[in-house]
């Protein structure tokens, strides 16, 4: 077996140290800053289908027998879904405004709705107001809180229509 | 003549030298890669299953089960197994990144070697893929930024009907999810890689597994060493109504999600579908001609086998015989799979300058090369014999990758140009000898290394007498100099040629009783 010089040992050890300083410069760092220090995060996130674009409407006895046999459903309704408008107001002042329309090629699926905000800590007043029904002018939901935010708490505004409304977490 | 060697390609073949230096030939790291990411999975393995056993995988428990083993197993087992497992998958990053680094640097990943570099693209991603899970599962402030993260970018692609993202959030995360992540870091993606590797390696033979025992020892012990001075801890556990505010990213793995601060998940998105593709289809960027590829000769082949087992691509195999003859096999060459190394002419046992030609034919061998036959490299052998002149005469045998034996030429010294070393018959230097030759030399790659993966090697062998077909034992080694170098090698090469100059001049002055040229051959 042909012998190993100790400086080849030496070297080895190096290379070794070398691989191992990197693995620990990088496994664990450089570490990364999500947030600055004095503020906090608003996140809206809800799912929900929109009222349906117009009302149903009483299909007539002639409507009825114009159809054929299977389907002469007595109510019409439309598949469409009305957009979506919310907005988000911090202390009288609107920090989030969307409109999304209803999703899909017959525009009859529900919206998904995920938002952060970033805000100063501090006690606020927040309203979320939502219009889900193209035929109501305003909004059909208004919902309030204040809050008093400490550094990088998290209130999360869901909308639970069960309970006919927004929840503030 | 061959260009001199390229930016990228110079930085590899340096920082080959030092490991050469630094760990010899035997030990080199950059010779052995894939072995060397196949030995930190196993770390990885055995220390997560450690890890498992006492792991609770609930969002609830999970961080309060990890800290446990870290803090509670007696003599820091559970936080040395912890380290292990994260600085052992680090490493198989960096082994991996340097394989993919060599492979590109020394053109071998375009030809028929697309094969391994097309299906080695998925396969890192899943080795990505397993370390975020793995981070997934702690359920630490890291977690949720991962969670956070990772939905983000989910939710950007059309798959899923409700945003993922809201899973995360307070009041709505559950133990399924955790469960489905467990399942998939413990078996699910592990299983996918073991048969993403059984495809990464199917076009190659004689494939490595092991790595050396003392490289995988110094690995071992480095990591161990690491371990203890800098043991890899959690994030403080997962708190929903809290923004995690400072990450302490492992960047070999989760390098992709600090984007998300200044991209869209569409642009990052766009960002990995384009290298994954540019990376998919290097190899025809542009496409690489290798060459015709071998051809049999049915009337010289006996079927024995010996190109099968030597070439490293598995491009030949045998089958049932085809014309009759009295031997059970033929062998088939698979063209798709063929580098056109020649590898297999050097391996056949009928490839011999000795073999006498009929009337006005050819010198032939079971398998030959249409461009360069065993004929005509004997030939040019023989020109090149015809026109040496004065003491010391040398023929190098040289291949195309790497250093260009061109630069030997000389008045006393000719050469011959192979596309491989291990294409070179071991019987031809006998012939050279034989035929007014002082000295042979044969200069492939670096030694431990080859274009064609083993050229060098198992010419060394049939040098060497240790593989066949061997040269015969009573042909003077003395004469025989095998160097093996890259195109940055000109001064440590040129000097190694002056010696083997010097010791045939020295012993030509002194001839040995049983020099070559007294056989007789048959």
């Amino acid at each position: 077996m042909t012998k190993i010089p100790a400086v080849r040992y030496l070297l080895q050890a190096f290379n070794l140290f070398v691989f191992m300083a990197l693995i620990a410069a990088f496994s664990a760092g450089p570490s990364v800053r999500q947030l600055d220090d004095g503020l906090a995060v608003i996140t809206l996130a809800f799912g929900h289908a929109g009222q349906p674009v117009r009302a149903c409407h009483v299909r007539t006895p002639d409507e009825l027998a114009a159809l054929a046999p299977n389907m002469r459903a007595p109510m019409d309704c439309p598949r469409e879904r009305s957009t979506i408008k919310v907005e988000l107001e911090m202390d009288g002042k609107i920090i989030l405004d969307l409109t999304i329309p209803p999703p899909g090629a017959f525009k009859d699926q529900g919206v998904d709705v995920y938002q952060n905000v970033e805000v100063p800590v501090g006690r606020h007043e927040f309203t979320v107001r939502m219009n889900d029904n193209a035929l109501v002018d305003g909004y059909t939901y208004t919902d309030s809180y204040t809050v008093d935010l400490a550094p990088a708490q998290l209130l999360f505004i869901d909308f639970n229509q069960r309970i006919g409304g927004f929840t503030f977490n | 003549m061959k260009s001199s060697a390229n930016p990228i390609k110079r930085v590899y073949l340096y920082l080959e030298e030092w490991f050469n230096l630094s760990f010899g030939k035997e030990w080199n790291p950059l010779y052995h890669l894939g072995p060397l990411t196949i030995f930190f999975f196993w770390i990885a393995l055995i220390s997560g299953l450690y890890l498992y056993i006492f792991f609770n995988t609930t969002v609830e428990h999970a961080h309060a089960s990890l800290e446990k083993i870290v803090h509670g197993h007696v003599l820091g087992i559970g936080s040395l197994m912890r380290s292990l497992h994260r600085y052992a998958s680090d490493a198989a990053i960096v082994t991996i990144l340097l394989h993919v680094f060599r492979e590109f640097s020394q053109d071998r990943y375009r030809g028929t070697r697309w094969y391994s570099w097309f299906t080695g693209i998925p396969t890192l991603w899943m080795v990505v893929l397993l370390g975020i899970t793995g981070y997934w599962m702690v359920w630490d402030e890291l977690a949720l930024y991962i969670s956070m993260s990772a939905s983000h970018l989910l939710d950007a692609l059309p798959v899923f009907s409700d945003s993922m993202a809201r899973n995360f959030l307070p009041g709505n995360l559950s133990d399924r999810f955790s469960t489905l992540l467990a399942f998939l870091h413990l078996l699910g993606q592990p299983m996918f890689l073991v048969f993403m590797l059984w495809f990464h390696v199917k076009r190659l033979t004689h494939v490595e597994i092991s790595a050396p025992k003392g490289l995988a020892i110094g690995c071992l012990i480095a990591l161990t060493a690491l371990s203890i001075y800098m043991p890899a801890l959690s994030h403080a556990p997962v708190n929903l109504s809290k923004v995690p505010t400072e990450i302490h990213l492992d960047w070999f793995y989760l390098n992709i999600f600090p984007l998300l601060q200044y991209w869209s998940p569409g642009e990052i998105w766009l960002l990995v579908a384009g290298v994954t593709t540019f990376m998919l289809f290097m190899p025809w960027l542009p496409k690489k001609n290798e060459g015709l590829p071998a051809v049999v000769n049915l009337e010289h082949c006996n079927g024995c086998g010996q190109c099968v087992f030597d070439c490293p691509f598995d491009a030949i195999s045998l089958q049932a015989r085809t014309d009759g003859a009295k031997w059970k096999s033929e062998v088939i060459v698979h063209p798709e799979l063929c580098a056109a190394c020649g590898i297999c002419t050097g391996s056949c046992p009928s490839s011999t300058p000795f073999r006498k030609k009929k009337e006005g034919g050819s010198l032939k061998t079971g398998i030959d090369m249409p461009e360069l036959t065993l004929d005509t490299f004997k030939q040019q052998t023989d020109e090149v014999l015809g026109k040496l002149t004065g003491d010391n005469k040398i023929v190098a045998f040289g291949c195309k990758h790497g250093y260009d034996i061109e630069a030997f030429s000389a008045a006393n010294v000719g050469t011959v140009h192979l596309f491989c070393t291990g294409m070179m018959p071991a019987s031809l230097a006998e012939y050279a000898l034989k035929n007014g030759a002082d000295g042979v030399v044969v200069s492939g790659c670096r030694s431990g290394d080859c274009y064609y993966r083993f050229g060098n090697h198992w010419m060394d062998l049939r040098i060497h007498g240790e593989r066949q077909p061997a040269l015969r034992p009573r042909v003077d080694r003395e004469r025989i100099k095998i160097l093996g170098g890259a195109e940055v090698d000109g001064k440590k090469l040129h000097q190694q040629f002056a010696l083997f100059h010097d010791s045939l001049a020295q012993k030509n002055t002194t001839p040995s009783p049983t020099t070559a040229k007294e056989v007789n051959h048959d």
